[in-house]
């Protein structure tokens, strides 16, 4: 069937709380507003104000309530517009959601699913653009999830609900509109893998939610010159599926790492230096990054495109890593 | 119930039960100082002493389904919702006999079997917590309660405001408890609030809210029978400033510049164990040989509880990384509910996320 991000996105939520009662979700406007992307819309009318929550602007207080019901037996879904906002949750997220098994010597499991905006290429200025996906994917305790494919924000959500640990979701606001073909019987998928999306042998493009469209443009480019690329979602930035990265550069021996975040101390490091660690001997060429460049994002459209990684950036460095620049 | 102000008490066996109480947190905690002198025990440790009678008096008025959240001078109150002194010991020995098999430590004793939510060191991080829990309760048509203690440092923090609102806003199940000892480390109240009234601060948030002698047991237990009646029967959040003193500094590393030694003194007259003592005395309710048998049983649970402690065994490194996820992922871990579709508040066991 045809559908978009945004529409498989919502197909997820109804689904989820269709078939489990203890599923609510909470946040700014997810009710009556019908979510500030528009996701949640027609859900309070369908499963009511009790299970489709809206709350007060407090995102510490209700990620901290999301986190108590967790323990209290609910299965919450806790909706922050963006992660901007979830900044202002930190402190829930990181001292109390990823810590507390832990601490507790195994005794108080958090199963929570907080989804979140993240992103920049709307002209929102730096206080809505930010990708900080990286910096979670920092903490023990915690999963993070990127779903860039309708498949997968039709079917992370669900997998992330049995997962007895907190799990964060990151939507690029970028791909809510993005539309295409769905399986009909679409449903879970698994979220401990990358995929591989396009198959090469001449290099290896990775990269995750808001610019895989980007990149699997970049490859078709770079294929009509004779290059072909692999390209990997990773999908899952934490835990990160390295065997997916080694086995793909392995067979490649160059690889470019495609972020939105800015480069310095970002996953897209991570990911270098579990190339290096990892294959530095199957290496061809040193590895390349395209990441935002390092300045708060701009309003101006041209600053902001500037900024951010792009088709060009890309092609530019996978032919540099290809020998052929 | 009569307050300790009174001559003698019209119910001795209980009072004698919730002296008995505070002395076992009394004793246990400079048990702890004692151990922490010896280089046992390590970390930070901020103890309770002063403060017994405001832990006492509320545990008593809860019941065995409810739930606890506290804070991180919090060995009283695990100790009064029924962790045993052993358990907690062993966990700031850092052995795998320890109610967190030696990952928490003082600041953080969690227990699953009593519904003790820690042990949270982030001054008001535990009550947002407390909300969720409640919202938990009444979403599946639960008649619990879910006590919050926190102490006056945080009604400066973002979250107690976010928690109170919320807990209005949505009336939910909780009993917060402000442990007002004045000093949030060294900050005095009046040089943090510019309203220094707390039960006034929690009556704008359209909640029943008031202040007690937090030094008088029988004060509290019965201003905490009171609201946890209201909290129980549907009447929304209640709010307890219980006014009362820490004796003790801040921590062990706490020199104590920022208040007078007169002031501690002042304050040790009305020490809530003495205080208790002194009028079951007067009025012969508490017999020389009755103290001494009560004194005598509580130094046994201790000196039983340090045994414990002691010939429990580090918790092995090769365990250090679990319970970073959860052991299995279909929901292994004894706190996880792996069972799914079934409604809430319908009839059929409902295991929790968080309590086994």
């Amino acid at each position: 069937m045809k559908t978009t991000y945004r529409e498989a996105t919502r197909a997820a939520l109804r689904d989820a709380l269709q078939r489990d009662d203890r599923v609510f979700l909470m946040g700014e406007d997810v009710g009556r507003y019908g979510g500030s992307f528009a996701v949640s819309l027609g859900l309070l009318e369908e499963f009511g104000p009790e299970r489709i929550r809206d709350t007060p602007l407090s995102e510490s207080g209700f990620v901290g309530a999301g986190i108590g019901a967790a323990l209290g037996g609910m299965r919450p879904i806790v909706e922050i517009m963006t992660v901007n906002f979830s900044l202002l949750a930190l402190d829930q997220i990181i001292n109390n959601a990823a810590t507390l098994l832990h601490m507790s010597g195994g005794q108080f499991n958090v199963p929570i699913v907080i989804r979140m905006t993240t992103g920049a290429g709307r002209q929102l200025g730096a206080q809505h653009s930010h990708s900080l996906e990286g910096w979670y994917a920092h903490i023990p305790g915690l999963r993070i999830l990127a779903p860039a494919t309708l498949a997968d924000a039709r079917g992370m959500l669900w997998t992330a609900l049995q997962d007895p640990d907190p799990v964060l979701i990151f939507e690029h606001g970028s791909l809510y509109n993005v539309a295409g073909e769905l399986d009909d019987d679409a449903g879970a998928v698994d979220i401990d893998r990358a995929a591989v999306l396009r198959q090469g042998d001449d290099l290896t493009l990775i990269t995750y939610g808001g610019t895989l469209p980007m990149v699997l443009e970049a490859a078709e480019q770079l294929a009509a010159d004779g290059i072909e690329a692999d390209v990997i979602d990773l999908r899952t930035l934490r835990p990160l599926d390295g065997a997916a990265i080694l086995a793909s550069v392995g067979r490649t021996h160059r690889a470019v790492v495609v972020d939105e975040g800015w480069r310095s101390g970002s996953i897209s490091a991570e990911i270098a230096a579990r190339i290096s660690e990892g294959a530095f001997f199957d290496l061809d060429a040193p590895v390349e990054r395209v990441c935002s460049l390092e300045v708060p994002v701009p309003y101006a459209k041209h600053l902001e495109q500037a900024a951010l990684p792009s088709v060009e950036r890309v092609v530019a460095a996978a032919r540099r890593a290809a020998g052929s620049s | 119930m009569s307050s300790v102000r009174g001559q003698g008490v019209p119910d001795p066996e209980h009072a004698l039960h919730l002296l008995r109480q505070m002395l076992r947190v009394r004793r246990l905690e400079e048990k702890c100082i004692e151990l922490y002198s010896a280089a046992k025990i390590r970390g930070f440790l901020h103890v309770y002493i002063g403060e017994e009678a405001v832990a006492a008096g509320v545990m008593g008025a809860l019941a065995p389904e409810d739930a606890v959240v506290a804070t991180y001078r919090e060995h009283g109150h695990a100790l009064l919702r029924g962790v045993s002194a052993g358990s907690i010991l062993a966990e700031m020995y850092g052995h795998a006999e320890g109610c967190c098999r030696g990952r928490g430590g003082s600041m953080h004793l969690f227990d699953a079997a009593t519904r003790f939510y820690g042990g949270n060191a982030i001054v008001a991080g535990g009550l947002p917590l407390a909300v969720g829990l409640a919202l938990a309760d009444r979403m599946a048509g639960r008649q619990r309660v879910t006590v919050c203690f926190f102490g006056e440092g945080a009604v400066a923090e973002g979250e107690f405001h976010e928690s109170m609102n919320l807990a209005a806003l949505w009336q939910l199940p909780v009993l917060f408890c402000c442990e007002n000892n004045l000093y949030a480390m060294g900050t005095a109240l009046g040089r943090s609030e510019s309203q220094t009234d707390i039960a006034l601060k929690a009556a704008g948030y359209e909640m029943p809210a008031w202040a007690v002698d937090g030094m008088d047991v029988l004060a509290v237990e019965q201003a905490a029978r009171r609201a946890v009646d209201g909290v129980r029967s549907g009447g929304g959040p209640h709010f307890l400033e219980l006014r009362t003193y820490r004796f003790r500094a801040h921590s062990m590393f706490d020199p104590e510049l920022y208040r007078e030694k007169s002031e501690v003194a002042q304050w040790m007259e009305r020490d809530p164990i003495r205080l208790l003592q002194s009028v079951l005395e007067a009025a012969g309710q508490l017999p020389q040989k009755q103290w001494a048998a009560l004194q005598e049983d509580v130094d046994a649970e201790i000196s039983t509880a340090v045994g414990f402690a002691e010939a429990g065994t580090p918790e092995p490194v090769s365990e250090l990384a679990r319970f970073v996820y959860s052991d299995t992922a279909d929901g292994g871990n004894p706190g996880t509910d792996s069972s799914a579709g079934h409604g809430a508040g319908k009839e059929g066991a409902r295991k929790e996320g968080g309590a086994g």
